[in-house]
């Protein structure tokens, strides 16, 4: 029993990590059909940024903000210079681009800081809490992780269903022309829409990286398991990156702890397959026609 | 008042525009009738920017709106209701007509202009909160048009609002449209396949025919040509 319940809290926290970066890529696919495979990578960059601002001997919080805020300003100029001007074109010259990104996001980082394994910070303390006398697999930082991933995703709500912004967000996502009709300037809000996801991503690289190590690739896997939350969700609902977040999350965790770490990307596979059998469109998408 | 000038327009080697010239005047409604594929839509989708023209200008009151992108022609006063109605079903009734306003008004002004809308259309009052998926075609259409005129544009392109509704709803509709535009002093420009329709309430009236305007004659004249409506709008 016991050993149940640290998995499940353990696949709790993991899967709200999965959630955030696949919400970075359930924001870029809702508006322009692409999925970006450099969601991870751009991830990775901004989090080194923060190492290499945390090696200056500033505290952990200001590093952490300059991440959010490089995210929101890398993803933005990715949008500009490198996405707008595949827009339009084939699905495929977009993937090109987004997956040369990734192998020249990591060759740069790599040259820069060294494809060497390290460590990489905690916010709060990473030992288990003490429930009664008992020792759980849950700590200070995996509570961050819950809070931060749930305080985004409300955040990421409120703007889509309260805000004239988020309105327009949304109209673009589901019919461009038509948004475009009504004075809405799309190709402003693309750049925001992807502004945005690079934030969740940069999160999501923030709260990855004191627990595995810590490498220019280290988000590879992750953006794995963030692809299979996407999908699981149906790749165009921010609520169903949430929900498939966290089951990729728990189920990889059950994988993990039962039968072994080494068959948790089996896992992953297993549970994409099944998802793509029984349900293509994912759980919380609106079945239509789509090209991936 | 709006003015076209030579207009053309190629879908790679398809010339669907031939040099069209036309003027609608301000506080009427001008019918741009034809046979299916003759060029109307893309004349709409070429006055407010959608495709790009190869030759020719589109002026409206002192501006040239030629070259400009679609957002800023919106912005200068001009509403297009594309073919279909084109209303976005995953928003609700209130998202769409506040999409149509925001553009123009903050957020406090816009409950004012929607609930002029729900005026001019009473059904879309009850569904507000409905989403736009459950509207009748009849309702979409209405919902189109309020969309559009919630800005209060100065000119507004129908794309056959009557499609596939029924003659009592068809006539309902050219009602409020003739009232609006008499009320709003609009320019409107009424592309129809329903040609009889169309020339109820226009006061002149554009044939195009594969890409030319073949006939510009006040609405009257044309429906009164027993010869021309055989031709060119088969009834």
């Amino acid at each position: 029993m016991r050993l149940f319940v640290n998995i499940t809290l353990g696949g709790v926290a993991e899967g709200l990590i999965f959630a955030s970066v696949a919400l970075g890529l359930v924001l870029i696919f809702r508006a322009t059909s692409i999925i970006n495979f450099a969601q991870g990578a751009m991830a990775m960059l901004t989090t080194f940024i923060a190492f290499s601002v945390l090696g200056k001997g500033v505290g952990y919080w200001p590093a952490f903000l300059v991440a959010l805020a490089c995210g929101l300003l890398f993803g933005g100029v990715v949008q500009l210079t490198l996405v707008r001007p595949v827009q339009n074109k084939p699905p495929l010259n977009a993937v090109i681009v987004t997956f040369g990104l990734l192998i020249l996001l990591e060759g740069v980082a790599g040259a820069i800081w060294g494809n060497t394994n390290r460590g990489f910070p905690a916010a709060f303390s990473q030992k288990g809490l003490v429930v009664g006398k008992t020792a759980i697999a849950f700590s200070h930082f995996d509570i961050f992780i819950v809070v931060a991933v749930l305080a985004l995703s409300i955040l990421v709500g409120v703007l889509f269903r309260f805000t004239t912004i988020g309105l327009r967000m949304r109209a673009t996502a589901f019919a461009p022309e038509v948004a475009r009709l009504l004075g809405v300037r799309v190709g402003r809000l693309l750049t925001l829409g992807w502004a945005l996801a690079a934030v969740a991503g940069a999160l999501a690289g923030l709260l990855v990286a004191p627990t595995s190590v810590f490498s220019p690739s280290y988000m590879d896997l992750i953006l794995v398991y963030a692809f299979t939350a996407a999908v699981l969700g149906g790749l165009d609902s921010p609520l169903g990156a949430l929900v498939g977040g966290l089951i990729t999350g728990l189920a990889l965790a059950y994988v993990g702890g039962y039968l072994g770490d080494s068959l948790q990307p089996i896992g992953a596979l297993i549970l994409l397959i099944v998802v793509l059998m029984i349900r293509p469109e994912g759980i919380f998408s609106r079945p239509t026609a789509r090209r991936v | 008042m709006l003015e076209v000038e030579n207009l053309s327009v190629s879908y790679g080697a398809v010339r669907a525009l031939k040099g069209v010239s036309l003027r609608a005047e301000t506080g009427s409604i001008t019918a741009v009738l034809g046979a299916n594929g003759a060029g109307k839509t893309t004349l709409l989708r070429a006055i407010s920017g959608l495709v790009s023209t190869q030759t020719g200008t589109v002026r409206f009151g002192s501006r040239t709106l030629t070259g400009m992108p679609v957002e800023r022609i919106v912005q200068s006063g001009v509403g297009h209701v594309p073919e279909g109605g084109s209303v976005i079903t995953e928003l609700t009734v209130a998202e769409n007509l506040e999409l149509g306003a925001a553009w123009r008004y903050g957020r406090r002004e816009r409950a004012r202009h929607l609930s002029e809308v729900y005026d001019l259309f009473p059904a879309l009052k009850e569904r507000s909160s409905q989403h736009a998926s459950s509207l009748s075609g009849g309702e979409r259409q209405m919902l189109a048009i309020g969309r559009a005129v919630v800005s209060h544009p100065s000119l507004l392109l129908l794309d056959e609002p009557s499609l596939g509704l029924a003659p009592i709803i068809t006539a309902n509709l050219m009602a409020v449209l003739l009232e609006l535009t008499r009320q709003e002093d609009l320019t409107v420009l009424l592309v129809e396949q329903n040609a009889r329709s169309a020339l109820s309430i226009a006061s002149w009236a554009v044939v195009i025919n594969l890409g030319t305007v073949v006939v510009s004659d006040p609405a009257e004249t044309v429906a009164a040509d027993s010869d021309l409506r055989h031709h060119y709008l088969g009834f």
